[in-house]
């Protein structure tokens, strides 16, 4: 179905229709909470920013994040090479495991930790303390965005040609070379996006971090706990602050990953 | 030179290859002690006191009412971005329109957006407190926030982009000769649309909406803010067992609300068995 040179009347309400639907689901709650918080200026903002709770808050979020990010950027990265190269037994089911955490609530996979690590838990013996840690933590946001990188290079790397690979093994490349030369170079903007992907599912995480984190103030309290403490403590300002900070990170990699997608040539969405 | 080249084709398939296999162990470890020991303790869990114990857990009225409560809302919402994202991704790939990159790019928002924001944004807008949520339910008496139709809402917005980008690269990659032979036939839009596309993009509309209802099955942090704890989804009543200690009521629904997301996942990929592409 390709795109029309013109779009004649039932064209343009169509679009007006989907337009105007997209604008007050998406669009306008986003709009509102902008303006809300912004109501008396960037300095309240700041204050309630800077709260040393806001700050430990943030800086667990972000460690939490980035270590997730990368323990699934590598072994994800292994993952999908694995399932897309080797031929094994179970491959099918292990390929559609990879999607459970997409469909497996956050508070489950919490109340798991609990059930393994917890005082009278399945491994309460296990050397490293880890139920109401922030062990615990990364453990769960790790798996809660498991998925996002194995799914953006699968379908990139069942594209890849062969010829090229078998082409510098002719020429005298080592594996690990052809690797690096002609391998990585098709997969890197897939695996930035999946890591960007994942980024921000483990940003958002709350429901798992909440029942296994203990949300303990100041130690395992990430930015997500933060806002929920934040209302329920009658301190809206503070969580409407922390929302808009999230809410900015979010569309600031959601630029990133489109233009990368753009850049990559991977025209999944083309226009 | 010319050894290495001689040497290469030992090196793409060796008889015994202690690097992949390292490599494969590595990965299927991951996934393995990730994945599967969740699933391994849910069921045990939930099958520990026999399935009369089961039972019980699961047709307490409380429990039941949050596994309905989970249902209704994510069906509801699942029918509606049924409708909507189909609409969306044929007015994507169809037409032209001014600052369409830019409305490409924003429907991927609720997957970047961290749920619980969603919640504290649809409040802001939608809360009692609001010109607009005060507006709705003094006027026309329709309570959005801590209601399940905030929920509705808040699932709608969580599970928009999931029926676009499964139908958007279908639709684009569909070919146009039926649609024109169609149109040459005397067909009008609405019956090509219905008799030739609708079936193309039929399979991939199901599996974006069964995807987005097992997503919303499990939404927490966007329910949490927007109902708060006046209408508790399966979710919801979990957190609340466990932070109660009662792991036996924990458990039935977690094993009920793992066997639905299974379920869905193996219609799923049945649905998408018969599309090659």
């Amino acid at each position: 179905m390709n795109e029309r040179a013109s779009n004649g009347l039932v064209g343009w309400l169509l679009i007006s229709l989907v337009l105007g639907y997209a604008g007050i689901l998406l669009l306008a709650p986003l709009v509102m909470m902008i303006l809300g918080a912004f109501k008396d200026g960037l300095q309240p903002i700041l204050d309630d920013l800077t709260t040393p709770d806001a700050l430990s808050a943030l800086g667990l979020s972000i460690r939490l994040a980035l270590l997730a990010a990368l323990t699934n950027g590598v072994l994800g990265f292994l993952a999908a090479w694995v399932l897309a190269r080797h031929n094994f037994t179970g491959k099918r089911i292990f390929n559609a495991l990879v999607d459970m955490p997409f469909v497996i609530s956050p508070v489950i996979i919490g109340y798991v930790m609990i059930v393994l690590f917890g005082r009278v838990g399945w491994l309460k013996d296990f050397p490293i303390k880890l139920a109401f840690s922030v062990e615990a933590m990364f453990v769960v946001t790790v798996f809660v965005s498991l998925p996002f990188v194995i799914r953006e290079l699968q379908p990139v790397l069942a594209t890849l040609m062969p010829e090229h690979e078998e082409a510098a093994y002719t020429l005298g490349a080592s594996r690990w070379m052809t690797f690096r030369r002609v391998i990585f170079p098709s997969l890197r903007h897939a695996l930035t996006v999946g890591v960007m992907l994942t980024l921000a599912r483990a940003l958002g995480e709350f429901g798992a971090a909440a029942v296994i984190g203990g949300a303990v103030e100041g130690s395992t309290e990430t930015a997500t706990i933060f806002i929920n403490r934040a209302l329920l403590d009658r301190n809206p300002s503070a969580a409407y602050a922390m929302s808009l900070l999230l809410g900015v990170i979010a569309i600031i990699l959601l630029i990133a990953m489109n233009r990368i997608r753009h850049a990559g040539g991977r025209h999944v969405h083309p226009n | 030179m010319a050894q290495a080249a001689i040497q290469s084709p030992a090196r793409i398939t060796p008889t015994v290859d202690v690097g992949a296999w390292g490599l494969r162990a590595s990965a299927l470890i991951y996934l393995a002690v990730l994945i599967i020991t969740p699933l391994v303790v849910i069921t045990v869990e939930g099958l520990r006191g026999g399935v009369e114990s089961l039972w019980v857990s699961i047709t307490r009225p409380a429990a039941l009412q949050a596994v309905w409560l989970s249902i209704s809302t994510a069906g509801i919402m699942a029918l509606i971005n049924g409708v909507m994202g189909t609409l969306t991704a044929v007015v994507l790939a169809r037409y032209r329109f001014p600052g369409k990159r830019l409305f490409n790019s924003l429907i991927d928002l609720p997957f970047a957006i961290p749920t619980l924001v969603t919640g504290v944004m649809l409040v802001l807008l939608y809360g009692p407190q609001t010109a607009l949520g005060g507006f709705l339910s003094r006027e026309l008496g329709w309570k959005i926030v801590f209601a399940p139709s905030g929920i509705v809402l808040a699932l709608t917005f969580v599970g928009y982009p999931f029926v676009i980008r499964a139908v958007q690269p279908v639709l684009e990659a569909l070919d146009t000769r039926p649609q024109e032979a169609a149109y040459t036939l005397g067909a009008s839009e609405w019956t090509t649309f219905r008799r030739v596309v609708l079936p193309a993009i039929l399979p991939a509309v199901l599996t974006g909406s069964l995807l987005s209802f097992a997503r919303a099955l499990g939404e927490f942090g966007s329910i949490v803010i927007v109902a708060g704890n006046v209408s508790k989804t399966a979710a919801v009543y979990i957190y609340g067992q466990v932070e109660n200690s009662d792991m036996a009521g924990a458990s039935g629904v977690s094993l009920l609300m793992l066997a639905i997301a299974l379920t869905i996942t193996f219609i799923v990929s049945r649905l998408n068995k018969g599309i090659t592409r």
